[in-house]
């Protein structure tokens, strides 16, 4: 960001501000691995910390705001600072889904009494894990540089957790359709696997945020999409 | 046997950027230089106001804006040891040509100042001294022009019980208030503001702000501020100057939100000197 205010109480602001959505981001994190981690190792007690984890980010969400209100109110910022806190608020907004996500993920760890365990599936989502989870950290890390390539990298990367995404859900279906007893445990899984794609949409999120934080305008090309989830749909064989 | 098939199908356009669109040109700068004795005020400046467009200048202090807007209406010809060089046209009049009758230059292009400087007179005579300079018009049409004037002054309803009052009896905002009637009575086609609002209240400074965006529907209109969310608010496009030159001059809303210059950003953003 260049040379510093005059005000050298506005830079500590923004500065502040970014140091909070840093924080924000490092619990996020976290809160995705474990909530992952729990679902695949049913551990009902980690699952329960996770989703008890997301009143923190909410808490931090609302301090960002608070803080970023006040900032605007009292500095008037302009140009490259206003982009920068109304960056911040987005930021921690996307965030903030984010935990309501893997808070979601966390809840489910309960709900999952069936032996059936594929495998297959397990390693398809820790896989889409992975993924995400390297996602969300990249567009954190170009949030915090201002490092525009490395959030553009983010953007477009998003279409490979959405194949992922989609093939996991195809093969859910499979194994619904062979078992209706394997429903229950598909269905959460579904949702898992829906949920941590959501995450990397918000990871995208973030992406354009930093495109418009840099660029000073909004992000006009089409994003490459591979989730294809909401066209899919059991055909009757022969 | 069953399978799962996909299909996608999806459409999304652009998001549409908002531009202004383009005015007619009321002021023409080419290539206009201005000098204080030996000293090199403007350096080549090249702009142009559009018709009933607010044109806001901004710049640390001596850059330069006020200046220029000086030079609008021959300010400087009071000023021994002053002149501009270049082109300046207003219309298809050149402002510079030295057999220009200044007076009536001055009736097309009004000026209000950062002091309010009423005349030690009735709130009426304030109004119609500057009609009778230029037309002879009768009582019963000078006292519709007066209240016309006012009106357009946004302040007809606060001193048209008192129109024999001095207008050194107003508070300060109404004096400026006053000032811009005096100047819309001559019916100008440019008003130049040159720090309207430092001097005044919160309050006052907001009818100013309100009646400014008022009068762009029937003037061009130019104003020299130091308050830059004013000049975000209250005009279309922004000119930055800084040592005398003209850096960047866009649309308002582009240089208060994504300057292209750098020395523009560090300039709004307080990141100067």
């Amino acid at each position: 960001m260049g040379s510093e205010h005059t005000a050298k109480a506005f830079d500590s602001d923004l500065q502040e501000l970014t140091r909070l959505v840093a924080e924000m981001g490092g619990l996020a994190e976290r809160m995705i691995v474990e909530s992952v981690d729990a679902l695949i190792r049913r551990d009902v007690a980690l699952g329960k910390r996770v989703a008890e984890a997301d009143a923190e980010i909410d808490n931090l969400q609302r301090l960002i705001e608070e803080r970023a209100v006040l900032t605007i109110a009292r500095r008037q910022p302009m140009a490259v600072d206003l982009r920068e806190i109304v960056g911040a608020m987005r930021v921690a907004t996307d965030l903030e889904r984010i935990g309501d996500l893997a808070k979601n993920m966390g809840k489910r760890v309960a709900a999952l009494d069936s032996d059936f365990q594929p495998l297959k599936l397990i390693r398809g989502l820790e896989h889409m894990t992975d993924l995400v989870q390297s996602q969300v950290k990249s567009v954190l890390d170009a949030y915090a540089a201002h490092d525009l390539p490395a959030a553009m990298t983010v953007w477009k990367g998003d279409e490979e957790v959405d194949a992922l995404c989609t093939s996991l859900f195809r093969e859910l279906l499979t194994y619904m359709m062979e078992d209706p007893r394997n429903i229950s445990f598909c269905i959460h899984l579904m949702f898992c696997a829906k949920n941590i794609e959501r995450i990397g949409d918000h990871a995208t999120n973030i992406a354009e945020t930093v495109f418009y934080m840099i660029e000073g305008q909004q992000i006009l090309d089409k994003r490459p999409k591979g989730d294809m989830t909401t066209f899919a749909s059991v055909v009757p064989g022969n | 046997m069953s399978e799962v098939s996909l299909s996608m199908s999806h459409a999304a356009g652009p998001v549409p950027t908002v531009t202004l669109p383009e005015a007619p040109a009321k002021i023409t700068a080419r290539n206009l230089n201005f000098y204080y004795g030996e000293h090199h005020a403007l350096k080549n400046i090249n702009l142009t106001l559009g018709a009933n467009r607010v044109t806001a200048f901004i710049g640390p202090s001596g850059c330069g804006k006020s200046t220029l807007l000086r030079i609008f209406n021959r300010m400087y010809d009071l000023y021994p040891g002053q002149r501009a060089t270049g082109q300046l046209m207003l219309d298809s009049t050149n402002i510079l040509d030295p057999k220009l009758d200044l007076n009536l230059l001055r009736a097309r292009v009004g000026m209000v100042f950062q002091k309010p400087t009423p005349f030690p007179m009735t709130i009426y005579e304030n109004i119609a001294f500057g009609i009778r300079l230029y037309e002879k018009i009768s009582k019963s049409e000078m006292d519709g022009r007066v209240e016309r004037a006012l009106r357009g002054g946004a302040l007809w309803n606060e001193v048209k019980d008192k129109l024999n009052a001095s207008g050194l009896s107003l508070s300060g905002g109404q004096q400026q208030r006053l000032c811009i009637a005096r100047t819309v009575a001559v019916r100008p086609e440019v008003i130049l503001f040159d720090e309207p609002c430092s001097a005044l209240d919160p309050i006052s400074t907001a009818k100013i702000e309100e009646l400014i965006q008022e009068l762009a529907d029937d003037y061009t209109i130019a104003i020299v501020t130091h308050n830059m969310q004013q000049a975000a608010r209250v005009s279309d496009k922004t000119a930055f100057m800084y040592l005398g030159e003209l850096i960047e001059f866009d649309d308002t809303n582009k240089i208060f939100t994504s300057p292209g210059d750098r020395r523009t950003q560090d300039y709004i953003t307080g990141r100067f000197g």
